[in-house]
């Protein structure tokens, strides 16, 4: 039972710390991928304007729900005004980040890893080896850089539109005033605010893409192991979001 | 060819997208309108500040000229000293003015009102508002009219 129980330890420690030198060395590459922009701008294309649409469809929705939410419960008070300064609030400082980050593993974080696990089990990445070509060189750190790349921009344009989105159900759905709305919103928000939400942004970036790159890579070479390699990355890439999500704003309130 | 056309277009709209979105972000959601064309710093006493809050704004005939820098207690007087940073541009406020703590609408936040005095000396940087009026809180007054009522 204890013998169980510190193997496991030892396996998840294994597992972090391999992932940790992983991560260095994908750090240590990137000014070399980077030299050669064209294959980080193919991987900005896959994950970041491929999720262009999603981005954008989920932003206004979630911006509407806020606005149609914010607006009844805040006019109980008979302070519908606050609902440019609410919407904006939560989209910026969370639920862009968050949704985003979310959608971004389920959108191009099970992409990379299953076409990263795929080039595993058919192997593509020995035969990349074989040529004298670095696999991490080639594969992983154009994919792990266009992901960390692509999400601040990913998450900029979803609070954008989330708080279009609000404005349209606040506005001229429930009759907020235009001026309340945009007023108290420039009023409450402050610049501090925003740099919040974008500090979040590529801390999730980071992880969603790394996580994602990482589970590909060490996919167990045979079709339920790229299935398996996928679901980790959306379970593993949530649950860290969340759990950063609270440092940082722990960080950032104190 | 075709394909990686498309492929660079679309990252060149996605990427301009987002730093379109990064710019709507930074100045139109916030007020970034501390480009700051200069400040300077006045403090004021006050027995009670109530819910007064750094950065509430200080304004006068309702318009917003600076904000609440800080707020000390004062261990020796045993009252609040808040220290106002007003926007240059207002440098022609007569030193006798008077601050007090007054509430945005019944449940709103609360700012400092400043009425201006008659005096031929202006506010500078360092100098002290004597006359200043504390928030009104309403438990004491409910306080002082349950005790009236209880008279009659």
């Amino acid at each position: 039972m204890i013998r169980d129980l510190t193997e496991a330890l030892g396996g998840f420690l294994r597992t972090f710390g391999a992932l940790q030198l992983f991560f260095m060395r994908l750090l240590a590459e990137s000014p070399r991928v980077l030299m050669r922009p064209r294959l980080v701008s193919k991987q900005i294309f896959n994950t970041g304007a491929l999720s262009l649409v999603l981005i954008m469809v989920c932003g206004f929705f979630v911006g509407a729900v806020i606005g149609l939410q914010g607006f009844s419960n805040l006019s109980t008070f008979a302070s519908e005004d606050l609902l440019g300064f609410l919407s904006a609030m939560a989209l910026i400082k969370e639920m862009g980040p968050v949704i985003t980050a979310l959608l971004f593993a389920g959108r191009a974080g099970t992409a990379l890893a299953s076409e990263i696990g795929l080039m595993r089990t058919t192997d593509q990445l020995s035969a990349m080896e074989m040529m004298a070509i670095d696999p991490v060189v080639r594969v992983a750190v154009p994919r792990f850089l266009g992901g960390a790349l692509s999400m601040p921009f990913l998450v900029a344009i979803f609070t954008s539109v989330g708080i279009l989105g609000a404005y349209v159900v606040g506005v001229p759905l429930m009759g907020v005033d235009s001026g309340a709305f945009w007023a108290q919103m420039q009023d409450g928000v402050a610049p501090a605010d925003v740099y919040e939400g974008i500090i979040k942004s590529i801390v999730f970036g980071v992880a969603a893409s790394l996580i994602a790159v990482w589970e590909g890579y060490n996919a167990i070479p045979t079709a339920e192991g790229v299935g398996r390699a996928t679901t980790r990355t959306v379970v593993i890439t949530a649950v860290t979001v969340l759990i950063f999500d609270f440092m940082i704003t722990a960080v950032a309130i104190s | 060819m075709q394909q990686t056309r498309a492929v660079e277009i679309g990252t060149g709209a996605f990427v301009a997208l987002g730093f379109a979105a990064l710019f709507f972000l930074t100045t139109q959601t916030s007020n970034l309108q501390s480009f700051d064309e200069g400040h300077y710093d006045v403090t004021a006493r006050f027995e009670n500040i109530g819910g007064l809050k750094v950065r509430s704004p200080v304004s006068m005939a309702g318009v917003r000229i600076g904000r609440v820098q800080s707020i000390e207690f004062d261990p020796e007087q045993f009252n609040a000293v808040v220290v106002l940073r007003i926007d240059a541009k207002y440098d022609m406020l007569p030193d006798d003015s008077d601050a007090s703590i007054l509430t945005s609408g019944l449940l709103g936040s609360q700012f400092v009102g400043l009425q201006a005095g008659g005096s031929d000396i202006y506010l500078e940087d360092g100098s002290e508002l004597l006359f200043t009026q504390s928030a009104i809180v309403l438990e004491n007054l409910i306080g002082k009219f349950l005790v009236n009522s209880g008279d009659e």
